[in-house]
């Protein structure tokens, strides 16, 4: 049996530690939020922060997870009031929004390091989360309203 | 009784021995201390037995460590720029990756998180290592597009080497992550040197004086 930590809460799971953490987050846990896209880290839609890096679940495996924090889109805030959620909504970002709980995670870490990124900052942190839908400029759009919002202290754009 | 110059003519003989024989020591420290300098000039920075010196053998050792560190193994995590690359042909790193500062990516692109502490499975899939990361900004020891001559020369030197002196030089060959370049999984080639006989080399090279083969 592995103890796994999400979003704050303790699961016990009874799989092999060498099972990708996304089909433990998805398959035992339930949290569907976090999506499979490629299973060989190209693609980004599976991202989630493991001791608030963001990393891809498809290729890491329950062992490396064991005794960490893991944070899926479903634990990115309390009421879905994280300023890049509350600027995706604004904005509409999303279109099919199957990349969309992994981009949010990963622009989670941008934001944290970086409060004021400049869109080649965001061209950094963001090139690895691929979505077929092209939906870049609106996801850089409101990373900068997002990151005003941080600024600004409030959660309003 | 003796003339005084009688007796002064031997230890006028003796003076002339003794700045005979200092004549030639000097020369000698000179010419010593000229190979001295010659060993230690700028580039090669560890000082070395002159009596283990071969340089021939060094520079040789060194064209078959060279081969390896060309190798798209070792010379994907040393570019000239600061994006790592891939695969065999050596193309830049896909999702824009960026050394970043301490030399293991940035934001939401760091090494580790695709690259775990073992290959994973399946073709196209990260390869990894605990220790998996660029060198740092601040010292890219870079292996791309230097010729042999001046890739021996930033190995030796101790300000471009990651500050390593002969002993750590040594024991950079048998680094967990150097010799990971010989497993790296899926399809990708293997250096071209058995991991033994690129230690082999390695050393040979630099017990040797660490020699650059001649520029070209």
């Amino acid at each position: 049996m592995i103890t796994l930590n999400v979003n704050n809460k303790n699961y016990e799971v009874d799989v092999d530690p060498n099972m990708p953490l996304l089909w433990a987050i998805r398959d035992v846990i339930g949290l569907t939020g976090t999506k499979y896209g490629c299973g060989v880290a190209q693609c980004g839609a599976c991202t989630v922060h493991l001791d608030s890096e963001a990393v891809r679940s498809c290729v890491t495996r329950v062992s490396r997870a064991e005794g960490q924090k893991i944070t899926t889109i479903e634990g990115l805030s309390e009421n879905n009031d994280h300023p890049l959620q509350i600027a995706w909504n604004e904005l509409s970002v999303p279109q099919c929004g199957y990349c969309h709980s992994g981009q949010l995670m990963s622009a989670a870490v941008l934001l944290r390091e970086n409060p004021n990124p400049t869109d080649e900052d965001i061209d950094d942190a963001m090139a690895g989360n691929i979505c077929r839908c092209g939906t870049y400029l609106r996801i850089r759009k409101a990373i900068h309203l997002a990151a005003n919002m941080q600024k600004n202290g409030n959660t309003k754009g | 009784m003796k003339q005084p110059s009688e007796i002064k003519s031997p230890n006028i003989l003796s003076v002339k021995k003794v700045l005979v024989i200092s004549l030639m020591l000097c020369c000698i420290v000179i010419i010593a201390s000229a190979f001295k300098q010659k060993i230690n000039s700028p580039g090669i920075a560890i000082a070395v037995n002159i009596a283990n010196d071969d340089s021939a053998t060094s520079a040789q050792a060194f064209l078959q460590v060279y081969s390896v560190l060309m190798s798209p193994r070792c010379m994907n995590c040393h570019p000239a720029g600061n994006r790592p690359l891939q695969g065999d042909d050596n193309h830049i790193h896909t999702m824009n990756v960026q050394r970043g500062k301490d030399g293991k990516g940035l934001y939401a692109l760091k090494c580790s998180n695709c690259h775990q502490a073992e290959n994973t499975a399946g073709l196209h899939t990260p390869p990894g290592n605990p220790k998996w990361q660029l060198p740092p900004a601040d010292m890219k020891m870079v292996f791309q597009g230097k010729s042999a001559h001046d890739l021996a020369l930033q190995i030796m030197d101790y300000n471009r080497n990651g500050h390593k002196n002969k002993e750590q030089l040594l024991e950079h060959a048998r680094d967990t992550l150097v010799k990971a370049g010989w497993n790296m999984g899926g399809d990708r080639t293997p250096p071209p040197l058995a991991y033994d006989d690129f230690v082999k080399a390695w050393d040979t090279w630099i017990n040797n004086g660490g020699y650059a083969p001649p520029a070209k």
